[in-house]
């Protein structure tokens, strides 16, 4: 068995036996064995990356090839760089906080981790694929399970919400199908066979035509999960109305597919559609940075912050993108990385504190921090790491972001960066405000003063989140210069 | 030599930062105070070792040199990458015996004035936190490691302000200097992304050679009319002028009062808010050299009027530790203005030599009077100076030491203010009599308020107090008698021969006429103070009618603040925030929802035919059909 393959099968063969228990207890301890073993897979598959990277000058390694479908050479092709190795990273620590943050689920328990962790194995199977068609499969496979997961374990208006997000991230598959159709229908031009394969197409020159037309259904179509003003509405009220563990996977992973997919896909595959195509995108990103900021300062509800406060991040790793440069694009996914864990880790937060409180609108909490202090100092910290403070993720990210787009002298980017830079200050006057009004002032409710302490399993999902946060943030040095490595092959196409 | 020990000066506040920080429940109050003065008492040897070995031992050639110790931390691009480590030349030394004097004895001062406060072991934990990134800032080697401390002080600052954090204004107070001073950051981050690109390096070595290719070749390319590297510094600079609260971006500093006393003496008096002054002294040959010292003009200018504008404020504020936060503005100014009139060699660099040296000695006179002005609050239970007087009879101590503080800011001869002030004034003279004359008024309304502050607590009406105020206890005294010492002892240092801009020592005398002005200036606001304050009459009530709106508008620190309430509550959250929410959930949400609603609705229309009977299908079969088949005889008899 390869070592990839695994990180499918685990959370499948955790499924298997998951079918087979009778109640919460052994649901979650069937989860948190499957989705540990995840955890010390994923960690061990960055040390042996590391390892096998020394050795090998091949743009993936551990890669591996089954046809799957000859008639239209469809393979089960996977593979891994140091982009993958890091995003499998992120989505098993989020998935194994995840299993901790809903350690007293109620509602039938069973389903619930199933749904879960079939998403989950989708986020995988997506980040190991090398083949478009296997790609786009998994890819579906992770965004079906939230319309149940949403639908039945939500709140509020959740049958709505399900069906909002649902409906547009299908839309967006939609579209992303032409796309992917669009590339497989043009990978003869040089003469070869038609090819799903990632690696292959890369090698052909696909007419100039073909990638102006085919780019924008490529890129909207794996935008729209990175909340690509503006088509990001769905993501504010989905996140409201999921229940916490799932907020945290979409928000901290799922949508990270955007990204991801732009980068490896569609800027790969049509280098030439990218360049003609960047500056138009260039400038919904900046709208969707600086808007998504600026409407977070507005909203009532801390999901709804948190989601407006996606767009504005998540516009940030697309503005990199396409900055079409190594500093750029390493502070693009070190930005994935970092905002994966910080929203995570705020959703998680938000869920403890509904969960006491009953309540996520701003205006009736106050104080939360003197009856609950160690939710309050973490919320506090993840806040500073959300606006950007130098020791945390975030600002590394930024940082190459910033730096990285302002290596363009000419004034149309200048312009668009200095817009994006200013978001910091706008990031810290939403993040101050939440932080002001919830944790902090006096205590506005008497019920507030009995709330019960974070458990265990709370403070576990919590600092396994904070850990990466902090080791990002303090040493850069060796991630940054890892992801450096890999993203060379990929950039070497756009110019 | 090797001066790489002086990396343990930041270290060990971050060490301690954590401890005290993770097992904050853990630790009783008495240890984590003790630990944290023990910790800072080790940072404060360390620093004044440093400066020994430094001072006598630097000079190669009869010039300072300059040591880094370094290493990558991350790496941008080919040329630009982001070292940590440390540089030692004499500003950074000088930097850090304040820094450490200041905050040990604030450390121990703490001790006492917090005793008993339910987050005492938190309230350490922030201070070396504190502690530790300005060190961090004061030994940077390239900008964007001070960068990286910059926002680090920013953010030990907001939590020290809000450490009361149930209280309302408080949280508002550290919610309004984060904001503020980020906003000022953000003219920082954009002035280091610019000078980054167009000189290739964040290094202070290459980016400050006289020599370098920089300076030398300093018009890379312009725009409107001035070197892009100007633009840069003058985008530098904002991010000074935030944190060392210069007009007009000065409004979160009087608001920091809310934080406990000790904070504003070492956050908001003698450290963090200097800040932006040793940022252009860092960079101070850029400044100088590039488009002949345009940007250094601006320094200058801002300096002065900030130290004008705040003085005549503070003239008139009720609250002690406003009274002083506005002092600090201007004396802050001071130091602006010395920097902004300096020229690079020799006996020319007296300025920079001179904001050094009052840097150095306001740190100490100002971080005595908010500890003494601590002690007070700490008997009486009150800021306003209406519910003081009288009260050297009940502490002896802090009535001395504040009398001392009080003489060395006002420029009494003898005491350490007035020899760097001297020399501030000096300067300012030799090259712009305007800004000349602005310093010694300033001076002379600095004597005056600072009088009318010490005659208004100590002397004054007998003010009846239900429990008698008594002198505080032996860890408060102690720090402010040796900050009382250095109030006057720092003055006889010669910095000239230390700290100046070309790391050559000159010969600086007094200039005997020009300090006779300043004292007899500084005499006259003492006298009128001592004639309005000494005993309560109604004269100063008398005279701030007389003022009429003018007096107003100082009192109510000329309405910069509500300018600040307008623009952000009216424009930014009323004309873009709330819009941009509004066509969030109206515009696009709503034709996102409308394409889905406008699909049910096709399919509710068109679903009728849908019927399940039989009869329907077999007539829309054969109606099509029949269609089908006339298309197909059209087409074919065309």
């Amino acid at each position: 068995m390869d070592i990839l393959s695994l990180f499918v099968i685990v959370p499948v063969l955790t499924v298997l036996v998951l079918v087979i228990t009778k109640n919460l207890k052994q649901a979650r301890l069937v989860s948190l064995v499957g989705m540990t073993v995840q955890f010390i897979m994923s960690i061990n598959l960055i040390f042996a990356y590391l390892k096998e990277r020394a050795i090998s000058t091949d743009i993936m390694v551990f890669t591996r090839d089954v046809v799957w479908y000859e008639t239209f050479n469809i393979h089960y092709n996977i593979g891994v760089d140091a982009i993958s190795v890091v995003m499998i990273a992120l989505t098993s620590t989020v998935v194994l906080a995840g299993i901790f943050i809903s350690w007293k689920i109620a509602d039938l328990p069973k389903e619930f981790f199933i749904s879960l962790l079939v998403l989950s194995s989708g986020v995988f199977g997506f980040f190991i694929s090398l083949d478009l068609f296997t790609m786009f499969l998994f890819f579906e496979i992770a965004v079906i399970p939230m319309y149940l997961l949403i639908g039945i374990w939500g709140s509020g208006p959740k049958e709505n919400s399900a069906m909002k997000l649902t409906l547009m991230l299908m839309a967006a598959s939609a579209v992303l199908s032409v796309g992917i159709f669009g590339v497989y229908f043009n990978s003869d031009a040089d003469g070869g066979a038609l090819t799903f394969n990632i690696l292959e197409i890369a090698q052909v020159n696909i007419p100039l035509a073909a990638q102006n037309l085919f780019f924008p259904f490529l890129f909207i179509g794996f935008a729209v999960l990175g909340a690509l003003f503006p088509f990001h509405t769905w993501s504010p009220s989905g996140h409201a109305s999921a229940p916490t563990a799932v907020s945290m996977l979409h928000a901290g992973v799922l949508m990270k597919l955007g990204g991801y997919g732009v980068f490896r896909v569609a800027m790969y595959l049509l280098p030439l559609g990218a360049l003609n195509w960047s500056n138009f995108f260039l400038v919904l990103a900046t709208i969707g940075v600086i808007y998504g900021a600026f409407g977070a300062i507005m909203q009532k509800d801390l999901k709804y912050i948190n989601a407006y406060a996606s767009v504005s991040h998540l516009g940030l790793v697309l503005f990199a993108l396409l900055m079409i440069n190594k500093t750029a694009w390493n502070g693009a996914i070190i930005q994935s990385l970092s905002h994966g864990l910080l929203t995570a880790l705020f959703f998680a937060l938000i869920g403890m504190v509904y969960g006491r409180t009953h309540t996520r609108e701003i205006s009736k909490l106050g104080g939360l921090m003197k009856v609950l202090p160690f939710i309050g100092a973490v919320y506090v910290i993840t806040g500073l790491a959300y606006l950007g403070l130098p020791g945390f993720s975030g600002f590394v990210a930024e940082m190459n972001i910033f730096v990285g787009a302002f290596q363009h002298p000419d004034m149309f980017r200048r312009i668009l960066t200095v817009i994006v830079v200013s978001s910091i200050v706008v990031t810290a006057v939403y993040i101050l405000r939440m932080l002001g009004k919830i944790m902090m002032g006096p205590i506005n409710n008497d019920e507030f003063k009995n709330l019960t302490k974070a458990t265990w399993y709370e403070k576990t999902g919590l600092i396994l989140l904070m850990i990466p946060v902090v080791a990002i943030g303090v040493m850069p040095f060796w991630l940054s210069e890892m992801l450096k490595e890999s993203i060379q092959p990929f950039l070497e196409r756009l110019l | 030599m090797d001066f790489s020990y002086t990396i343990l000066i930041p270290l060990i506040p971050l060490a301690l930062f954590l401890v005290l920080g993770i097992f904050s429940k853990k630790i009783t109050p008495a240890i984590s105070g003790w630990l944290g003065s023990l910790g800072l008492g080790s940072s404060f040897v360390l620093s004044l070792y440093t400066a020994y070995h430094y001072f006598l031992k630097g000079k190669v050639n009869d010039v300072y040199q300059t040591f880094i110790y370094k290493d990558t931390w991350i790496i941008f691009t080919d040329k630009l990458h982001i070292d940590m480590g440390v540089l030692i030349d004499p500003i950074s030394v000088m930097m850090l015996v304040v820094v450490s004097t200041v905050s040990f004895m604030v450390h121990l001062y703490s001790i006492g004035y917090m005793k008993g406060d339910d987050g005492f072991t938190r309230f350490f934990a922030y201070l070396s936190l504190f502690s530790f990134s300005m060190f961090g800032l004061v030994l940077a080697t390239n900008l964007f490691q001070m960068y990286i401390f910059w926002e680090l002080v920013g953010v030990s600052s907001y939590l020290l302000i809000g450490y009361y954090y149930t209280k309302p204004s408080a949280v508002a107070a550290g919610k309004k200097a984060f904001i503020v001073t980020r906003f000022a950051d953000l003219g920082f981050l954009l002035g280091i992304l610019i000078l980054s690109y167009y000189t290739g390096t964040f290094d202070f070595d290459l980016l400050t050679n006289p020599e370098g290719s920089i300076i030398t070749n300093g018009v890379a390319s312009s725009f409107m009319g001035l070197s892009v590297l100007t633009w840069a510094i003058l985008l530098i600079f904002i991010g000074g002028a935030g944190k060392s609260a210069m007009f007009p971006l000065h409004i979160w500093l009087p608001d920091a009062m809310e934080g406990p006393t000790p904070v504003s003496a070492l956050i908001h008096a003698a450290t963090m808010v200097v800040a932006g002054v040793y940022l252009v002294a860092r960079m101070f040959p850029l400044y100088y050299f590039l488009d002949n010292g345009f940007a250094l003009d601006v320094v200058a200018y801002v300096g002065a009027f900030s130290a004008l504008f705040a003085a005549i404020i503070a003239v008139t504020q009720t609250d002690i530790k406003r009274v002083l936060a506005f002092s600090t503005m201007s004396q802050i100014g001071y130091m602006m203005l010395a920097l902004g009139v300096s020229k690079y060699e020799g006996h020319d660099g007296l300025g920079f030599m001179a904001s050094m040296f009052h840097l150095f000695t306001h740190a100490m006179f100002k971080g005595l009077l908010f500890l003494a002005a601590g002690s007070v609050i700490h008997a009486v239970h009150s800021n306003y100076l209406k519910d003081m007087g009288g009260l050297r009879k009940y502490m002896p101590i802090t009535n001395i030491v504040f009398l001392i503080a009080a003489l060395s800011i006002a420029g009494f001869p003898g005491f350490a203010g007035f020899f760097s002030k001297d020399e501030i004034l000096v300067a300012a003279f030799e090259s712009n009599m305007l800004l000349y004359v602005i310093g010694v008024f300033v001076a002379g309304l600095t004597a005056f308020y600072m009088f009318r502050l010490y005659f208004g607590i100590f002397w004054g009406k007998e003010t009846k107090f239900e429990h008698a105020p008594h002198e505080s206890p032996l860890s408060m005294t102690i720090p402010m008698l040796f900050l009382a010492f250095m109030s006057i002892a720092g003055g006889y240092i010669h910095f000239s021969e230390y700290v100046t801009a070309d790391h050559q020592s000159f010969e600086a005398h007094l200039n005997y006429p020009l300090a006779a002005i300043t004292v007899g200036v500084g005499l006259i606001g003492i006298i009128i103070a001592y004639v309005l304050y000494k005993k309560e009459t109604s004269i100063p009530l008398k005279l701030s009618n007389s003022f009429g709106s003018f007096y107003k508008w100082t009192y109510d620190k000329f309405y910069i603040d509500e300018i600040y309430l307008f623009v952000t509550k009216k424009i930014i959250f009323g004309l873009i925030a709330a819009p941009a929410a509004w066509f969030d959930k109206h515009i696009v949400d709503a034709s996102m929802i409308g394409i889905g609603n406008a699909t049910a609705s096709l399919s509710n229309r068109i679903k009728g035919m849908q019927s399940g009977k039989f009869q329907d299908y077999a007539m829309s079969f054969i109606g099509g059909g029949v269609v089908i088949a006339m298309i197909i005889f059209y087409i074919w008899i065309n």
